[in-house]
């Protein structure tokens, strides 16, 4: 293990590699790599990982890069890849197919706003777009955290309890191209940390299936079901990959909500990403003048961890959350499932939306301190609020 | 000798087939002689297979889950992505040092058009597979649309009235890969058919087959005349049966007879009678054909001899 200065991307392509290496002794790694800004580092660092057992394809396009994966996961290997905003939306036909096949693929995907119009900095749009597929999908914080949550993701995919392919999701540029400290294991220390992959349902010429065939609705639904129920044992299984990490490691690679200060706080904040990092602090210096002030940062979001999520909010009075990405005709995405998670539940409680920081707006200690102080004051809840557009003059 | 009249060959049946009886292609269908085939020659050969089919016939075929058609494994892949589906198989097969191949069954579809950034993708990289792409000129799992594989004047759900557009070439672009097989291939001619599965398979690399495939169903024409029509297809040059090695070195299988095409078009009530001028066609297969000539003398592929087999009775 060793300290060294790494970016988001650094940290995860060294991740996904140290991931693949460890599964020599098994079928190998296979992972298809396509370009795009910002994620581009990533694929670059696995493309020159010195494999003992494991092939990384160079495609035409993203779509081929998650095919390649499938490919190579339906043969057995472990299998990864790297995309962002418009490769991601390249790539849906196959991400779903990965998640259908019971595929336990990992993705890193860097968060970038979707265009065109071009635009290559930080927003959540992308990924969430693809929330409704089954996929496992993780927000990280900090280099560290991509770093350690793409191990622990491996672990969770793979296991016969869940397999499912997982999403690791970190910001464009302010984690991609941002350095900051991290410990860096050592492949023995993920050798022992990662299981060598036995996907149960590989292809094999002594079992002729055919996998993806015609399959009528009865089964099909059986099947949502059944992935259905994977989901539903997502937050146990990903504690016990956390503390096993925990153990191999010697740090805690990050809860599935992080819960700062909520214990008495009449107002939580509640984000993602880094803007977490910025949020805390707010919560910081405003509790240092006496207020009850939270903030929890959700890094699992799918599945939804609802019930850990009404929990920690237990003495809470009011909710602020924290979008940078934006559903049309409705608002934040994060919003959306948090109120679903209240309903029915918590009549008193005052949940509001606030969109900041999209499309690689920088969300400031001042934005903050703007929407905690809104949320101070607040009675009733409005539709979400946008901060730093101009909206005086809309309407026409 | 023939592979038909080939006794001591075990003529697959039931489960050990590639596709069992009980599949869901139209009589005469073309595909189903083809996959036959194939089966036959993997046999032969003492050669396994893994199959990613793409969205077309070729999977419907396989029947509702959980039975198969297929007597082999099968990943159905999404419509464009049949080659970097098997190009990962191939990837982890070669890694493992497992046997067998792995081979793409494709229509039109899937080949000329949607896929073909994929197909022309895994062919620059010479993934280690075999493409076989079964053309049947049509959309036919999706009711009969045109493809680019739809040729002049014919009749499809989206050229009501003919097609404008001719068919595209798609051998000389597999060739200009310089994959080290292409080959087109005709059910009519099934030794032809076995040995050309033969060269595919002991090769390594990209390797490309294009099947001419009879659809009655997308060709409006008798089951029972679909031998008969691609034989006609490849005795009047419309579909002429060649090779080509590394791209560069050709070899034409079967001189066409140039008989009268006219049958080809008359049975088929896919070509309205109006549109379909035989002058035309016929000029056009003669130019295709003498340019294919030119590229055989050339550059002719010569078979290396193999010591071990001797010189023949
Ligand atoms: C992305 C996508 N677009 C469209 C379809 C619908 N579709 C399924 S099969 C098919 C046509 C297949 O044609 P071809 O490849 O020629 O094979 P055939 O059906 O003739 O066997 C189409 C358009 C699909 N499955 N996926
Ligand atoms: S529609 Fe054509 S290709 Fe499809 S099964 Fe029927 S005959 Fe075969």
């Amino acid at each position: 293990m060793s300290i060294q200065l790494v970016t988001g991307n650094q940290a995860a392509g060294y991740a996904l590699s140290l991931a693949g290496e460890a599964n020599r002794e098994a079928r190998g790694a296979v992972c298809g790599i396509y370009p795009i800004t910002p994620q581009t580092e990533i694929v670059e660092r696995v493309a020159s990982f010195p494999f003992t057992k494991g092939r990384v394809v160079p495609v035409e396009s993203e779509h081929s890069a998650m095919g390649v994966s499938i490919g190579a996961a339906l043969g057995g290997a472990r299998a990864f890849t790297a995309s962002s905003s418009n490769g991601l939306a390249y790539m849906t036909e196959n991400v779903m197919v990965a998640g259908f096949y019971r595929l336990p693929i990992v993705m890193v995907a860097v968060n970038r706003t979707l265009g065109p119009p071009w635009n290559i900095w930080v927003d959540q749009g992308d990924t969430l777009m693809l929330r409704d597929l089954p996929w496992i999908q993780l927000y990280c914080e900090t280099n560290q955290e991509v770093l350690d949550t793409t191990l622990v993701a491996f672990r969770l995919a793979e296991d016969r309890r869940i397999l499912l392919p997982v999403m690791v999701a970190m910001d464009a540029f302010v984690m991609s191209h941002t350095t900051s400290e991290a410990s860096l294991p050592a492949q023995e220390q993920v050798d022992r940390y990662l299981p060598r992959l036995e996907l149960p349902h590989r292809l094999r010429h002594e079992e002729p299936k055919t996998i993806g065939g015609l399959t009528w609705p009865q089964e099909s639904a059986q099947q949502r079901f059944e992935i259905d129920r994977a989901m539903a044992r997502v937050p146990e299984v990903f504690e016990e990959c956390r503390r096993s990490f925990a153990e191999v490691f010697e740090r805690d690679p990050g809860d599935a909500i992080d819960a700062y200060e909520v214990e008495d706080a009449e107002a939580v904040l509640i984000a993602s990403g880094s803007i977490a990092t910025t949020a805390r602090e707010v919560v910081r210096r405003r509790r240092a003048r006496g207020e009850r002030l939270g903030l929890i940062k959700a890094k699992l979001y799918r599945p939804f961890p609802e019930a850990a999520l009404r929990n920690a909010c237990r003495s809470a009075r009011k909710l602020a959350v924290l979008d940078r990405n934006y559903g049309a005709g409705v608002g934040g995405i994060f919003w959306q499932d948090i109120r679903g998670a209240f309903q029915g539940r918590r009549d008193d409680l005052l949940i509001q939306g606030y969109l900041t920081g999209l499309c690689g707006g920088d969300v400031t200690p001042e934005i903050v301190e703007e929407i905690v102080s809104d949320i101070t004051v607040r009675r009733e809840p409005a539709a979400p609020i946008w901060l730093g557009v101009e909206t005086s003059g809309e309407a026409h | 000798m023939s592979i038909l009249a080939d006794e001591n060959l075990h003529v697959p049946c039931s489960d050990e087939c590639l596709l069992r009886p009980g599949n869901t292609n139209c009589g005469g269908c073309g595909m189903s002689i083809g996959l036959t085939l194939l089966g036959r020659a993997l046999e032969r050969a003492g050669e396994r297979c893994m199959l990613v089919i793409p969205a077309c016939c070729g999977i419907v075929t396989a029947g509702g889950y959980p039975t198969t058609a297929y007597g082999v494994p099968v990943a159905a892949s999404t419509f464009a992505s049949a080659p970097a589906f098997a190009s990962g198989l191939a990837s982890v097969r070669d890694l493992n040092g497992d046997d067998g191949q792995v081979i793409c069954w494709a229509g039109d579809g899937g080949t000329y058009d949607i896929g073909i950034a994929t197909l022309s993708a895994a062919a620059e990289r010479n993934e280690n597979l075999i493409y076989i792409c079964y053309d049947n000129e049509i959309y036919g799992n999706t009711g009969g649309q045109r493809s680019s594989a739809t040729p002049h004047g014919a009749r499809t759900t989206t050229t009501p009235s003919g097609k404008a557009e001719g068919k595209k070439d798609i051998m000389s672009i597999m060739a200009a890969h310089g994959i080290p097989y292409a080959a087109t291939l005709s059910v009519a001619h099934p030794d032809d058919f076995a040995r050309k599965l033969e060269t595919a398979l002991g090769l390594e690399g990209t390797r490309f087959l294009l099947i001419h495939s009879p659809c009655p169903a997308g060709w409006k024409s008798d089951p029972a005349d679909s031998i008969e029509l691609v034989r006609i297809a490849v005795a009047s040059g419309l579909f002429p049966l060649y090779e080509v090695w590394d791209g560069t070195r050709y070899r034409i299988n079967e001189r066409p007879s140039w008989i009268d095409p006219g049958g080809y078009f008359e049975r088929q009530g896919r070509f309205p009678a109006w549109q379909v001028d035989l002058a035309e066609v016929i000029a056009g297969c003669k130019a295709r054909y003498a340019r294919l000539e030119v590229l055989a003398r050339e550059f002719p592929h010569r078979e290396t001899v193999s010591l071990q087999d001797g010189p023949g009775p």
